[in-house]
Formats: C-alpha cells, sequence, structure tokens
C-alpha cells in the first residue's frame, strides 16, 4: 500500500507540527455490489499508529465513514530529530508502513 | 385568454414538470432515518453528561459529494501532561455506521486538532465529541448540506 507522508523538513525545538499522511486504499464500504450482482466485502484501513522516535504520538480507529485514500491530518510537538513511523491494517490483515525523519534544530 | 385560466394552465404544466423529478427520486434508495446517537454517545461516555463547546467542527457548508468531504476537529485544550485531550471521535446521524473515526491523543500532540475526509450519506448534522484528561466530555457539531450521497451508488 502506498502512501505519502508530508510534514516540514525541519523543526525548531518545541514547535507544534503538522503532520499529514495520504494512504492509497479503497476503503471497501461493505456496501457496495460488484458487476455480477455480489456484494464486495467491507475492506476498510482500521488502525494507524504513528511512533515518534519510538513513542506512540497518536492513534485512530477508522470505519467505513472515511473516505476512500484516507487523508489524515494531525499535530504533534518537535522534541528532537528522529523518525516517524506510522503503521496500518486493514480488515484483510494486511499492514502497510510509512517512515519519515524531521530535524528538529 | 383569462388570467385565471392560464394561472391555472401554468399550475399544470408545473405539475407535469415536477412529477417525473418525484418519481425518479422514488426510484433511489430511502435517506437512511437518522441515527439515535443519544444511546451511542451514552455508551462512550458511561452517562456521564456531555457538555456543549470547546468542540468546533468545520467543514464546508455545501459539500457536492458525499464521497469525500473535508472535516477539520479542533478542540480548546493547553494540551499539557495534566490537561489535554485523550480521544476524539466523529460521528454521523445518517451514515449506515454512524462511528466514522476515534483519534486518541495525548499531550505530545501539541494542539488538538485533527483533519480527514468522510464519506456523508446525506445532508446531515455532523458530531465530534472529545473526551478529557479530566474525564469530562465535550462536543460540537456542524450542518452539513450533501447534494449527491455516497452509498447511492451501487456500481
Amino acid at each position: 500500500m502506498v502512501a505519502r507522508v508530508q510534514l516540514p523538513q525541519q523543526a525548531r525545538r518545541g514547535e507544534v507540527i503538522e503532520v499529514r499522511i495520504a494512504i492509497q486504499h479503497p476503503m471497501e464500504t461493505g456496501f457496495r455490489y460488484d458487476p455480477m450482482g455480489k456484494p464486495v466485502p467491507k475492506n476498510v484501513i482500521n488502525s494507524l499508529k504513528v511512533r515518534y522516535n519510538d513513542s506512540e504520538i497518536f492513534s485512530a480507529e477508522l470505519g467505513s465513514g472515511i473516505a476512500a485514500n484516507p487523508y489524515l491530518q494531525f499535530c504533534t510537538v518537535a522534541e528532537a530529530s528522529g523518525e516517524l513511523v506510522f503503521e496500518w491494517v486493514d480488515d484483510n490483515g494486511s499492514r502497510g508502513s510509512e517512515r519519515a525523519t524531521l530535524t528538529v534544530a | 385568454m383569462s388570467a385565471s385560466a392560464r394561472r391555472r394552465f401554468i399550475s399544470v404544466l408545473a405539475g407535469l414538470a415536477a412529477t417525473p423529478l418525484w418519481v425518479a427520486r422514488g426510484v433511489r434508495a430511502q435517506p437512511q432515518p437518522a441515527n439515535q446517537l443519544e444511546p451511542l454517545i451514552a455508551k462512550m461516555t458511561g452517562g456521564k453528561p456531555v457538555r456543549r463547546g470547546r468542540v468546533t467542527v468545520s467543514t464546508p457548508r455545501l459539500a457536492d459529494n458525499g464521497h469525500s468531504v473535508p472535516l477539520t476537529v479542533s478542540v480548546t485544550s493547553p494540551m499539557t501532561a495534566a490537561d489535554h485531550v485523550l480521544s476524539i471521535t466523529l460521528l454521523s446521524e445518517r451514515n449506515p455506521r454512524p462511528v466514522m473515526a476515534i483519534y486518541h491523543l495525548g499531550p505530545k500532540s501539541g494542539r488538538a486538532t485533527v483533519a480527514t475526509r468522510v464519506r456523508l450519506n446525506g445532508s446531515q448534522r455532523v458530531l465530534a465529541l472529545a473526551q478529557l484528561s479530566d474525564g469530562s466530555f465535550w462536543s460540537g457539531s456542524a450542518e452539513v448540506e450533501v447534494t449527491e450521497s455516497a452509498c447511492l451508488d451501487a456500481t
């Protein structure tokens, strides 16, 4: 699963920064039918966890009410240079992850 | 033609014009009856009172397409270790599954603002419920007019 993370390349210590992530995923609701009339099983990204230098800063439980190719934006305090790790899993059990580095001046 | 006859003629025309629209609407799925959010909220809060305020839901007043509606929720909170937002829950009045998302925040969030894009099954009030570290619950809502609902598309 492809994802795109956006965060400022540089931040001052203690600054509140915006973190954005968009993940490519159909977020299948389970209410749709395929052309043969068979229901398409529900398959959504149900959980997303974000760790910053190995401590969890944000997590989300998502449902079928989130649009396809889910986009999330949240904030965090820039404490030290390091890595943000995004991990998610969908109803089929497929996992995805993405990393982004943050430089704190 | 007298004025009243012309008026009657126009009203018949208007009726004709309105009929196919009404029939076409009948073919589409019936709007989902409004969810009873109160019992659901009571379950989430454990029966604690929910106060209105501190939570701001911003969304376009009019959404052309219910498949993807931008939504921003912010909660007024200092976000310190002693006083912060624990979670934000997004609830829909008309979606088949009323709970759209639950976000877990903490003092490391710095600012209690989250944004996403949601699916909305028709015009409705979107509600956000915030749980604070002192155990209190706050809510805020926004009205969204959706011209083309999600969930009707059966393809």
